[in-house]
């Protein structure tokens, strides 16, 4: 039996130019923080963009942009809702903000879902919020949007970095373009991040300092605008338009 | 009408395998849905027609309903679910991302939401018949 929904995921993403991953092997890095800023910043500039959240089982994007009572639109597919600007897709659509216990194989069969029946339309930039890791749907959006490419966040911690060095290594050997890593939440600045991503022959896009007023912008677009957190990632959207 | 896109979906499908086994018309195409989705058959089958290329534009459709049956992995507890059971709300979300049945159906046996689904999850392309280009 063949699954219809593989067919028509290159179509529905046909009309976007550039589809950005922001991950980390690790957890707890602000990806979520950063994808969401980025797909901010990119509209700030005059671009038009997409958001979408893949982090299925923890999804958070809604809560940084402060996004209720949304639902897409059904028409020959499901039209995402405009936030702020931007066209924006969750899961939280459809679980009703309550726990969702997936597993791998399920990941995998929402992550296809949604992708064969989002219908996008014409965007400049389409920003994926990842799970943390190198799991079912980091393989997943790698093998089903052939043209996507990988921002990569670390914290300024060894621990962070030993397993983002292991994600850049994957995406190396599987031929996986990446724009380059951002170092987030650095409390006091360190050359250690930047001389391992350079000496991976990655770029090294900037860092983005702890900013203790960022949980108090949380849900207000206009407060997260004004941060320096997003300064910092508006720097970063100049350097990949 | 998010019938119309799975609907694109099969058509894509069929045109390739079609175009890989070399058939020049296809006569058959058969379709399974799982009743977990509630797929509406009538808006899906039109989509199918509406959007049916030359080579399948005498095909005929086939659609076999799948039960959904679910299986715990906690206890092993097997069961179909029906899904006339369902609240609007959370049948519209099963509807377009069946796994959303794991926040919302819990085991009959133990109330485990980490079951697995078995069958009737969502749509297949099952078979195609046709003619070859060679007869």
């Amino acid at each position: 039996m063949a699954d219809p929904r593989i067919e028509v995921i290159d179509r529905r993403l046909t009309g976007v130019a550039r589809i950005v991953a922001v991950s980390s092997g690790k957890g707890g890095v602000g990806k979520s923080v950063v994808a969401t800023a980025l797909a901010l910043g990119l509209r700030r500039n005059g671009k038009r963009v997409g958001l979408l959240d893949l982090d299925f089982t923890s999804p958070s994007t809604h809560i940084i942009l402060g996004a209720e009572g949304l639902k897409p639109v059904e028409d020959r597919g499901i039209v995402p809702p405009v936030l702020h600007g931007m066209s924006y897709m969750s899961i939280v659509y459809y679980s009703a903000d309550e726990p969702t216990p997936l597993r791998g194989s399920d990941v995998s069969d929402a992550i296809i879902e949604l992708l064969a029946i989002t219908r996008w339309g014409v965007l400049d930039f389409m920003v994926i919020d990842m799970p943390p890791g190198i799991g079912d749907a980091a393989l997943d959006v790698i093998r089903l949007i052939r043209r996507i490419e990988f921002l990569v966040v670390s914290t300024p911690s060894k621990v962070a970095y030993g397993t983002v060095r292991k994600q850049l290594e994957l995406l190396k050997r599987l031929s996986v373009p990446v724009i380059g890593v951002v170092e987030n939440m650095v409390m006091e600045k360190s050359p250690y991040i930047k001389a391992q991503v350079e000496s991976e022959d990655i770029p090294y896009l900037g860092s983005i300092m702890y900013d203790p007023a960022l949980e108090g912008a949380f849900g207000d677009i206009e407060k997260l605008e004004s941060t320096e957190v997003f300064m910092s990632v508006l720097r970063i959207a100049r350097f990949i338009m | 009408m998010h019938e119309w896109a799975l609907a694109e979906g099969v058509i894509s499908t069929v045109a390739r395998l079609a175009e890989e086994e070399g058939l020049e018309e296809v006569t058959e195409i058969t379709v399974r849905i799982g009743e977990l989705q509630q797929i509406d058959h009538e808006i899906f089958l039109f989509a199918l027609d509406q959007q049916r290329t030359p080579m399948m534009s005498k095909a005929k459709f086939t659609i076999e309903s799948i039960s959904a049956k679910l299986k715990c992995r906690v206890c092993g507890e097997e069961w179909q679910f029906s899904t006339e059971s369902l609240g609007e709300d959370v049948s519209e979300a099963v509807h377009f991302v069946p796994e959303m049945a794991h926040v919302f159906i819990k085991c009959p046996s133990c109330g485990s939401p980490d079951f697995e689904i078995l069958e009737g999850r969502g749509v297949w392309l099952a078979s195609i018949r046709g003619r070859r280009k060679d007869g």
